[in-house]
């Protein structure tokens, strides 16, 4: 059963590399670029250039190539589901035809596009979380949402539920992968038959494993209020989080990247001829 | 020697239920003293902890620690920092995914310096054997790694007492083994543990054995003294030692010299 192996998704993986040594709000501001960045890449020597950039990326944070490109596993599915839809139903010049369906140039080059938006997309975010610690990831994330803290935002207690979510997706990918082969030791099947009935074999899985998630979410509560956690109540860190002259230069040196990288596509040229 | 807990009369029942988890139980705990909580599944043990803890409020009666109500909001927070609580399950009390983060997750819920958050953190780390591993994710850490983690997390929190529920129960032999000379070591520096066990062998070091049935303490004594036959009463197992001491006792087998009463030989072992 190789159904939740190799799954790489939000893990942290330790190290000592320049990106793990990088101020956390300075890895989430650079991941937002080159997220939006990413929406305006179209052309295949653009793609060429942000897979160099992923490339250099996963050499200064010391972490094999391969399982960073291993973390746009769970995603193949969407990617296909995205391509298929814009190859066949986007409109313009037909070049191939098989009954009710066509596939046009402008779909073609559609889909590969968002195909390779969406894989980028997600080996980048995943990278933000391979190099960052959750505690460390909520607490940047707390500091860059702090200023909503004036309106009301609970940027605290929002900091610290999302280092459990993360903290607990290894956890729940073991609690199925248990449940799954208790279920299987029991006879039940999940490999065969169509895709239909192998989505409702999922439901011996997915009831166990909600009461289970539950029982963990009322034990942890119960394991943080004796840790002396009070939601609201102010809490210090013991490595307050502190913005270098290498975070500064980690953004100025993207930015640019980035900048130079729009600046090259020739839509983006062709707008500014207009 | 001044006490730690004092339990006079709880009571507790939970939302719902029939029965009351503690039906009157009255307990004394002293500073620097090691009690063995132990008693069938359902007896109230965990309830207990958690009262201690302040984590429940009993329904009637009154627990004191260190002098202060339970029951006295503002006396919570720092109930919860004189006492720590570790669990049975060492997953559910880890938070952080580094091993020396989540240990910092209790000082820094007091708002503490980052520097006496760090010197609380190296100590615990210390304390427990794991400063080799203060960088690893907490996911690649053995069963007897994850428990003293656990056990590091509330050392951090500088408390004066320790209440271990069920903690080592998940261990496999080398891990309890680990974990328990980790108490040992507490104990001489004088913490106070509240030892809650199935398992009587990890009872022979403590300096009191209570026995909880249906909510009540029903046995407060020396552990030596629970062995000499009490232990019959409820059904505990002896522990191994004793039993075969016993058993190359009764069969001749024991050099001779060797004292044939059995109470004095358990006052040994204990010891």
């Amino acid at each position: 059963m190789r159904l939740l192996s190799g799954i790489s998704l939000g893990q942290f993986i330790p190290g000592e590399s320049f990106v793990h040594g990088l101020d956390p709000r300075c890895k989430i501001i650079c991941t937002f670029l080159l997220l939006t960045g990413l929406f305006l890449a179209s052309s295949p020597p653009d793609f060429a250039l942000w897979g160099a950039l992923l490339v250099a990326i996963s050499l200064l944070s010391q972490i094999r190539l391969g399982l960073v490109l291993r973390s746009a596993r769970p995603v193949l599915f969407l990617a296909l589901i995205t391509i298929l839809l814009n190859i066949f139903w986007t409109p313009g010049h037909e070049i191939f035809r098989a009954g009710f369906l066509k596939i046009t140039e402008e779909g073609l080059i559609l889909s590969i596009r968002m195909g390779m938006r969406l894989f980028f997309l997600v080996v980048f975010a995943a990278l933000l979380m391979m190099t960052t610690s959750p505690m460390s990831f909520s607490d940047g994330l707390e500091r860059l949402l702090s200023p909503l803290a004036a309106l009301g935002f609970p940027a605290s207690e929002m900091a610290v539920m999302m280092t459990i979510a993360l903290r607990f997706i290894p956890t729940l990918f073991e609690e199925t992968d248990r449940i799954l082969k208790a279920q299987i030791s029991r006879g039940a099947d999940f490999e065969s038959g169509g895709l239909l009935k192998r989505a409702r074999s999922f439901i011996p899985i997915l009831i166990p494993l909600f009461v289970l998630v539950f029982q963990r979410a009322e034990n942890l509560a119960v394991a943080m209020e004796s840790r002396c956690y009070v939601p609201g109540r102010p809490r210090t860190r013991m490595c307050p989080l502190v913005w270098r002259r290498s975070d500064s230069a980690a953004l100025i040196i993207l930015f640019a990247f980035i900048s130079a990288l729009v600046a090259l596509d020739r839509r983006f040229l062709r707008f500014l001829i207009r | 020697m001044g006490s730690i807990f004092s339990l006079r009369g709880v009571v507790f029942r939970y939302p719902g239920a029939e029965s009351c988890a503690l039906d009157g139980v009255d307990l004394e705990v002293s500073v620097g003293e090691w009690v063995a909580l132990v008693g069938a599944n359902g007896s109230g043990k965990s309830t207990l902890a958690k009262i201690c803890n302040a984590l429940l409020t009993p329904t009637q009666g009154d627990c004191f620690v260190l002098g202060e109500n339970t029951r006295d909001g503002l006396s919570t927070a720092e109930i919860r920092r004189s006492v720590a609580l570790v669990f049975q399950n060492p997953e559910d009390q880890i938070v952080a995914s580094i091993v020396e983060e989540d240990v910092a997750f209790g000082p820094e819920n007091l708002a503490l310096p980052h520097e006496e958050i760090k010197r609380r953190v190296d100590f615990a780390i210390e304390a427990v054997g794991l400063s080799d591993e203060r960088r690893r994710g907490v996911f690649s850490l053995s069963g007897g790694q994850k428990q003293r983690l656990a056990l590091a997390g509330a050392l951090a929190l500088e408390p004066e007492a320790l209440i271990l529920d069920e903690s080592a129960s998940m261990l496999d032999p080398e891990g309890r083994e680990s974990f328990l000379s980790c108490l040992n070591g507490l104990k001489e520096r004088g913490m106070t543990i509240v030892q809650i066990t199935h398992r009587m062998e990890e009872t022979i070091g403590a300096d009191r054995l209570v026995v909880l049935d249906a909510g009540r303490a029903a046995w407060d004594g020396a552990p030596n003294e629970f062995f000499r036959g009490e232990y019959r009463r409820w059904s505990f197992e002896e522990p191994p030692a004793f039993a075969l001491f016993r058993e190359l006792l009764e069969r001749g087998l024991l050099p001779a010299g060797t004292s044939p009463d059995v109470g004095s030989m358990l006052d040994a072992l204990c010891l």
